[in-house]
């Protein structure tokens, strides 16, 4: 039983993997949190493409020399403000308009990194997350996102709600409907941009996804759903995580593997009902 | 009471491009009144809604509320998010943005269940909005907007894809709100079921073509005008019923009007 318990502490005795759990497990409830407006606002597409064109702006500040957090942080702060307004705008068709816009910064980052950088290493590193890399800076950055999310969601839940619920009558109340969807289109950038050297660019909209999915099937309540989400999240983050370094596998790839697993079994476990209200949720 | 104007707009015109939807409409609503305004499907009755809310701007002429007007707006049931995970009291307490914590006050629940227990919807907080009946469903959404203290209720379309049972309720809710002092302006196709019942109405199509009571605007000339076709105009109680042109080849409305013609003879 003793031996059971040392094994599975193990791996913290490792400096690295303690800071890739407290990095995995705030990146986790972080996700959690926003992954129920991707989830409510159907935006789930655009959680996924916007994980792409974070990828196009690390490439170029990698490739330029410039901090990671200022190039990619801009770069993925304007794909999401230009995608949310041709989304809104309807200028061509949302979906087009995302495909266009992310993937181009995809395959321009991938050029920058063939043409300039060390393309194997950086590009493995950024497309699958990487625990080894992740350092207090690191931590410290998505700490500094966690708090500053749950501090605006906290304040602003009414308006959030509203403008999530009802656009149309919250504006016609005078909910400033544009700014709340460009300040969660700047939060959605911002947290993809600071948790994607752990779970990955092409993992991270799962994580956006399933935690809230998973919660939605258990609660009908908009709040409850807020607060089940990041636990959900955390949680497989947290599970993930240990499993990865006792199974030698991605830890980017085993926390979503978690999190597909709650999914699944909260699906055959939930009623007919609870199946039906995620069945509800708009492209998913 | 006071007959304030809440609402004016003079000589509005609403354009989606080059193309106007509304022409020359000059309304004004007053406060205590309670006013349809009917038309066919595409004659601007959703874009006169828009323009009074704002969220259409005036290509001619001006719309303006009166400042400090709080408007209460119920959209259609149909534009609904039924799936979305929100309970009744949720979706009362979303319109207090002013209060940006979700945990409800002391003096919030009590207002919250005032409103509710006015409405016929005491001890349904923590339901589902799914959970409801159809009634109910559009009496959460009066209670929304009555929850947010409004001078005027602005319903669009609030008996489109209802049963007549709820239309029932819902035209009784509304007289119990005008009953009580609430200005209400609605738009309805609904024009036996809802617009008859109200005490002014305002033809639209593009361009008002009347403004006045059902008695006066519920004619066959203004109603050939309105919608582009004959329709005839039979009185029951006291009350316009609009018949389909081609009503004459139904063997029931034929049996209805019978019906009617024997008892306006016996009274």
């Amino acid at each position: 039983m003793i031996t059971i318990a040392l094994d599975l502490l193990a791996p913290y005795d490792f400096a690295f993997f303690q800071r890739g759990m407290v990095a995995a497990t705030l990146a986790g409830a972080l996700c959690g949190v926003l992954g129920v407006f991707v989830v409510l606002r159907g935006m789930s597409y655009i959680g996924h493409g916007l994980s792409h064109a974070v990828f196009g702006g690390a490439a170029a500040s990698a490739v330029m020399s410039i901090n990671f957090f200022v190039g990619a942080g801009i770069w993925g702060v304007i794909s999401g403000v230009l995608i949310g307004r041709i989304a809104r705008q309807k200028i061509i068709g949302a979906d087009a308009a995302i495909g266009i816009v992310t993937t181009a910064s995809f395959a321009g980052g991938i050029a920058l990194l063939n043409r300039y950088g060390q393309a194997r290493k950086s590009i493995e590193a950024v497309l699958f997350g990487s625990v080894l890399g992740v350092s207090w800076a690191d931590i410290a950055a998505i700490a500094a996102v966690s708090l500053a999310v749950g501090a605006i969601v906290l304040f602003a839940y009414r308006a959030f709600l509203f403008a999530t619920f009802d656009p149309q009558v919250a504006t016609v109340s005078g909910e400033r409907v544009a700014a709340i969807e460009v300040i969660l289109m700047v939060m959605l950038s911002v947290t993809i941009l600071v948790t994607m050297r752990v779970i990955g660019t092409l993992l991270i909209s799962a994580l956006l996804v399933i935690p809230a999915a998973t919660a939605r099937m258990i609660t009908n309540s908009f709040s409850r759903m807020l607060m089940l989400s990041p636990i959900i999240g955390a949680a497989c983050c947290l599970v993930g995580m240990n499993l990865s370094y006792h199974l030698d596998t991605s830890a980017g790839a085993t926390i979503i593997l978690v999190a597909a697993a709650v999914f699944t079994a909260t699906y055959l476990l939930a009623g007919r009902r609870a199946r039906l209200r995620v069945a509800s949720l708009h492209h998913l | 009471m006071n007959k304030g104007t809440l609402i004016r707009c003079d000589a509005l015109g609403v354009a989606y491009g080059a193309g106007f939807v509304l022409e020359n409409v000059t309304m004004h609503i007053h406060r205590g009144e309670f006013v349809g305004i009917v038309g066919p499907s595409g004659s601007g009755k959703t874009s006169l809604l828009r323009a009074i809310t704002g969220s259409l701007a005036a290509a001619r002429g001006s719309v303006e509320v009166t400042r400090g007007t709080r408007i209460g707006y119920v959209p259609q049931v149909e534009s609904v998010d039924w799936n979305f995970p929100i309970t009744v009291g949720e979706v009362l307490a979303m319109t207090r943005t002013r209060r940006h914590w979700p945990r409800t006050s002391p003096s919030e629940r009590a207002e919250m269940a005032d409103v509710l227990d006015g409405l016929g919807l005491n001890g349904l907080e923590g339901r589902h909005i799914r959970e409801l009946s159809g009634g109910q469903q559009q009496r959460v959404f009066v209670a929304r907007a009555m929850f947010g203290k409004p001078d005027i209720l602005i319903l669009d379309e609030p008996t489109s894809g209802v049963d007549v049972r709820t239309r029932h309720e819902i035209l009784h809710l509304l007289r119990d709100l005008h009953g009580k002092g609430s200005t209400i302006l609605l738009t309805t196709h609904d024009l036996n079921g809802l617009a008859s019942h109200l005490p002014r109405l305002v033809c639209l199509n593009r361009e008002v073509i009347a403004d006045g009571s059902p008695r006066e605007t519920l004619i066959p000339e203004v109603l050939e005008r309105t919608y582009g076709a004959p329709l005839h105009v039979l009185e029951h109680g006291g009350m316009p019923i609009v018949l389909d042109h081609d009503y004459r080849s139904s063997e029931l409305l034929r049996d209805t009007e019978r019906q009617m013609r024997s008892e306006r003879e016996t009274l």
